[in-house]
């Protein structure tokens, strides 16, 4: 039986891209299906109807919403190949608290208001941004991979926000290569694998984006 | 008698996180050592075992801490494979319980809390928000016993703060978000999920956790605005 897989997407989304990553690494064949999320389409709606928004991955008719459920999904159907959590339960639970704690920490909210305040606001948005980022360094350590020796669920969650880093660091005047250097060399590395590295959008690309959908200047 | 495979819980009374731990150790009938934790006055055990967020419930499994609840009931499920499984064995479904846990407590939870604990427009905002949230629940529980079928499963235990915690942040907030005749099948569901023997056996006593309950809310509801995110 063959598998028809649909993503439903919007190229700069980070949370977009750890599906897109996810379906990489387990070299799975999908229809990638664009969204206009200023006009949304009844596809979307009737696929995400509580909270119409994207990703949603579309595997053989049925939908699945939330872009980390999305990957854990992806692991356990495809679980024969490139496996994206490890298989002892500790293992696996480091793994999910670490997810987690990159989404409870609203790595993108907070980024936000990196580009859309100003002054004290933006100042105390940069010193909580940095904050996540240095617990995010120390938890990396001398690891090339937040998993350890191969790239796995932590760095799905994490690597797409790479692609904001430049509106990030533009917005707020400073350079993640010199507050978080382990991160960067960490991106960089991550970025050689193919998964990555055809799943994420140019950082200037997005630069570009975001001043017109934030409408910055 | 401690020994390698012993489990211990850092846990806190009045906690609907760290009772989902309770709830699951208990399903599976699994040993603990149930360790309670001073919140407002957290000891160095639980800032060394969390760290990062500081919080209960921590499990501490083979020498090693595991954090945040919904972490903690997969790691349960996945190291003491014995009947019942808690998270469901098709991909789809498993993927439907963990898109509704955290549906439960990004929208319907906070919203809940932080009505209880607030004011004026704001209370009638998040009030809002709580009833919208809980008309999607009521869907997903129309026509069935429990969220995971017929018997209780993961979904059940995270939303399981509705059956006891929600009526009593009702009463301590002067407010209604489960209505009986709005949502049918969600109040029929919390009568079952009490009715459970392992669940009415283990629930805080209600006569603590109102003035608890009504303190917390004085604290929050003197923040200044936006302390909730939601």
């Amino acid at each position: 039986m063959t598998d028809e897989v649909v993503l439903l997407d919007f190229w700069p989304s980070m949370f977009g891209m750890r599906v897109r990553v996810a379906l990489a690494e387990k070299g799975i064949n999908y229809q990638y299906k664009e969204q206009d999320l200023k006009n949304k389409n009844e596809l979307l709606l009737k696929m995400n109807p509580v909270h119409k928004k994207i990703p949603v991955l579309i595997h053989n008719g049925k939908a699945v919403c939330e872009s980390l459920v999305i990957v854990q999904y992806i692991d356990e159907v495809w679980n024969d190949r490139s496996p994206l959590l490890p298989s002892d339960p500790y293992q696996r639970a480091q793994a999910r608290f670490w997810a987690d704690f990159v989404e409870q920490k609203a790595v993108y909210a907070v980024g936000k208001k990196l580009f859309s305040t100003k002054g004290e606001e933006q100042e105390a948005a940069k010193k909580e941004f940095l904050e996540i980022y240095k617990t995010l360094e120390r938890e990396l350590g001398d690891k090339p991979y937040f998993g350890g020796e191969t790239f796995g669920f932590v760095d799905i969650a994490l690597i797409t926000f790479y692609s904001w880093f430049y509106v990030f660091e533009t917005f707020g005047k400073f350079s993640m290569e010199a507050e978080c250097p382990k991160i960067i060399a960490w991106a960089k590395r991550c970025l050689q694998k193919e998964s990555v590295a055809k799943s994420l959008p140019d950082q200037k690309k997005v630069y570009e984006l975001a001043l017109e959908l934030f409408g910055l200047k | 008698m401690a020994s390698e495979d012993s489990v211990k819980l850092l846990g806190f009374w009045a906690s609907q996180f760290s009772m989902r731990v309770e709830w699951a150790l208990k399903l599976k009938g699994v040993d603990y050592e149930y360790v309670e934790e001073d919140i407002f006055n957290k000891s160095s055990l639980l800032l060394e075992l969390n760290p990062v967020h500081k919080k209960v419930p921590v499990l501490v499994h083979r020498q090693k801490a595991i954090s945040e609840s919904y972490v903690i009931l997969e790691y349960i499920d996945e190291t003491w494979k014995q009947s019942p499984l808690l998270l469901p064995q098709d991909p789809h479904e498993r993927a439907k319980a963990r898109f509704w846990a955290r549906f439960g407590e990004e929208k319907l939870l906070l919203a809940s809390a932080g009505a209880m604990c607030s004011l004026g427009e704001e209370k009638e905002r998040l009030l809002k928000l709580a009833i919208e949230a809980m008309e999607k629940i009521e869907e997903e529980i129309k026509g069935k016993e429990f969220f995971g079928g017929e018997s209780i499963g993961y979904l059940d235990i995270a939303l399981g703060w509705i059956s006891y915690w929600l009526p009593v942040w009702e009463e301590v907030g002067s407010i209604q978000i489960l209505d009986p005749l709005t949502f049918p099948a969600t109040t029929s569901w919390a009568k079952n999920f009490l009715n459970h023997p392992i669940i009415k056996d283990n629930l805080p006593p209600r006569q603590k956790m109102i003035p608890y309950f009504h303190e917390r809310s004085k604290f929050f509801s003197s923040l200044p605005p936006g302390w909730i995110k939601i």
